[in-house]
């Protein structure tokens, strides 16, 4: 669970599916738990009319859960090895849903937020989402300096994979970029190189 | 904040638009242009009648590219407290009258895909702003318009003119809104105005059909009602006044010389809300503003649309 910092830094929940028409999920590896997790609780007739939109980064590992997706037998599921390759998929399936579908978002932060960005794009106001955090914690850092972006970014500081700047990497966050940004944390003193610690885990 | 910013205009004219409504032309005596405002702006009117001052909120119907001539329509209402019937019978062109600057309470989300317009009756004005300004930016949009009558329903031959196919109206048949909210493309933003039953009806039937509340937009001024009089105590002024049978407790104090915060005077905006300190009696509200709970706590009470009936009101103004 994140903690909330600053405005701008994304809080999510827990997802909790409401009556409707249609429902899309969008998740990554452990996020698939958070789907498996409900299924207990809900009838098999909600998977009829509901697509899935699954990540799964590490197959036959202890975050895949295709099986076990795949087996509520949901209307529409596609299977994807990582969140770039699915961008068209997940877009293609935002343009074509009618307003009433309850998209919910399960997994990384990064899927969160890249997912969220997404919705934006078409057309869906941000709060209209349903989140939950499972999984990796690795942020996706824009260099404020050279404006490139650099994912999966676990530790603080982190070197800018375009600039090689060193950034501090902070909670300030950007719903257009689905970034966080990073700021050059020793320019007085380039000497200075802090000591770098694991921090989005 | 409050009436420092009002605008001196003249009446330029007024349209009989049908037996209920009719249309009131503003502009700058010194003939330069009137703020710039975007559709769905409401103005306040200053009414001057008799010893009283009242001041109502309309919202802008004329163009948001037209800002040499404000435009709104008012529909006569012979129960209410008199602003309509003053507006109806006493004004004239070449009168001077007093406006506030426009405010948009009700404004078009630009970065949606679609805006779906739903207007009953008086209702249409926001939307005559709006669509002029969707025309003129290229928005995609759809106008459903209901009306009780032919006579009824304002501006429909000039909204088919401007809009064509994009107006979608209903003389004397109902809307089906569970059709027409579960065929939208994801991205829609909807809009409501027109009388209360009718918003709400289209927000339940929204909520049923599964619309985020970000996507739903709705605009209704409650009416100052008239009611008995009552005495306040105005607690940081330390004055008593008096509220009368057509005034609002916001008028009575600005009568009273108290500079009290406002900005829609329809119960919507928040602006007004005052801390009540003593009261024994009911408040009786007539906002949109506070939820049920503070209503029954009875802590607060909007000014501008609320009365109270009681033998002892203080208020914290």
């Amino acid at each position: 669970m994140s903690s909330e910092t600053i405005a701008s830094r994304p809080v999510y929940g827990s997802l909790a599916p409401v009556e409707s028409n249609y429902h899309l999920f969008i998740a990554d590896d452990h996020g698939g738990a958070a789907i498996v997790e409900l299924a207990q609780h809900l009838s098999s007739d909600f998977w009829t009319n509901c697509e899935i939109i699954y990540i799964n980064s590490q197959p036959n590992s202890a975050s895949d859960h295709s099986d076990a997706i795949e087996a509520l037998q949901c209307s529409k599921f596609y299977l994807g090895a990582s969140i770039d390759a699915a961008r068209g998929r997940i877009s293609n399936s935002l343009n074509r849903a009618k307003m009433g579908t309850q998209i919910y978002l399960a997994g990384s932060e990064q899927l969160l937020n890249v997912s969220t960005m997404l919705v934006i794009e078409a057309g869906y106001d941000h709060r209209s989402v349903q989140t939950e955090q499972r999984g990796s914690l690795a942020r996706r850092v824009q260099c404020v300096h050279c404006k490139g972006i650099t994912p999966d970014v676990i530790t603080q500081p982190t070197v800018c994979s375009h600039c090689g700047l060193l950034l501090l990497v902070r909670d300030h966050y950007s719903r257009r970029l689905a970034a966080f940004q990073g700021v050059n944390i020793n320019a007085e003193y380039p000497d200075d190189i802090p000591e770098t610690v694991e921090a989005f885990v | 904040m409050s009436a420092n910013n009002m605008i001196d205009v003249v009446v330029t004219q007024v349209v009989e638009v049908n037996e209920l409504v009719k249309r009131f032309h503003f502009s700058r005596p010194d003939g330069l242009a009137l703020p710039a405002f975007s559709g769905g702006s409401h103005i306040i009117v200053e009414m001057s009648d008799g010893e009283h001052v009242r001041k109502s909120p309309y919202s802008l119907m004329s163009s948001p590219l037209d800002t040499s001539d404000y435009q709104i329509s008012i529909r006569r209402d012979d129960e209410g407290r008199g602003g309509s019937l003053y507006m109806h019978r006493e004004v004239r062109p070449g009168m001077s009258m007093r406006i506030s600057a426009p405010a948009n309470l009700f404004p078009i989300n630009n970065r949606s895909t679609k805006h779906l317009m739903i207007a009953g009756g008086i209702g249409i004005t926001p939307f005559i702003a709006q669509t002029a300004q969707l025309l003129a930016t290229g928005g995609d949009f759809e106008l459903h318009y209901g009306a009780r009558t032919t006579e009824l329903a304002s501006y429909v031959d000039e909204l088919r003119a401007s809009i064509g196919r994009r107006l979608h109206a209903y003389i004397g048949e109902n809307i089906d809104f569970d059709d027409l909210l579960s065929r939208q493309p994801a991205g829609t933003h909807l809009y409501v105005c027109g009388p209360e039953p009718m918003i709400e009806l289209v927000l339940a039937k929204a909520a049923e059909n599964g619309w985020p509340k970000g996507h739903i937009h709705f605009e209704h001024f409650a009416k100052a009602p008239p009611g008995e009089p009552f005495t306040a105590y105005l607690s940081k002024s330390n004055k008593s006044i008096q509220v009368g049978k057509d005034q609002s407790l916001l008028e009575a104090m600005e009568e009273a010389g108290v500079d009290a915060p406002y900005l829609c005077r329809g119960g919507a905006c928040g602006q007004c809300e005052t801390t009540v300190v003593e009261a024994e009696g009911k408040i009786l509200h007539g906002d949109y503003w506070l939820d049920d709970e503070e209503k029954a706590a009875g802590n607060k009470i909007m000014p501008c649309v609320s009365r109270f009936c009681g033998s002892n009101l203080v208020i914290e103004r």
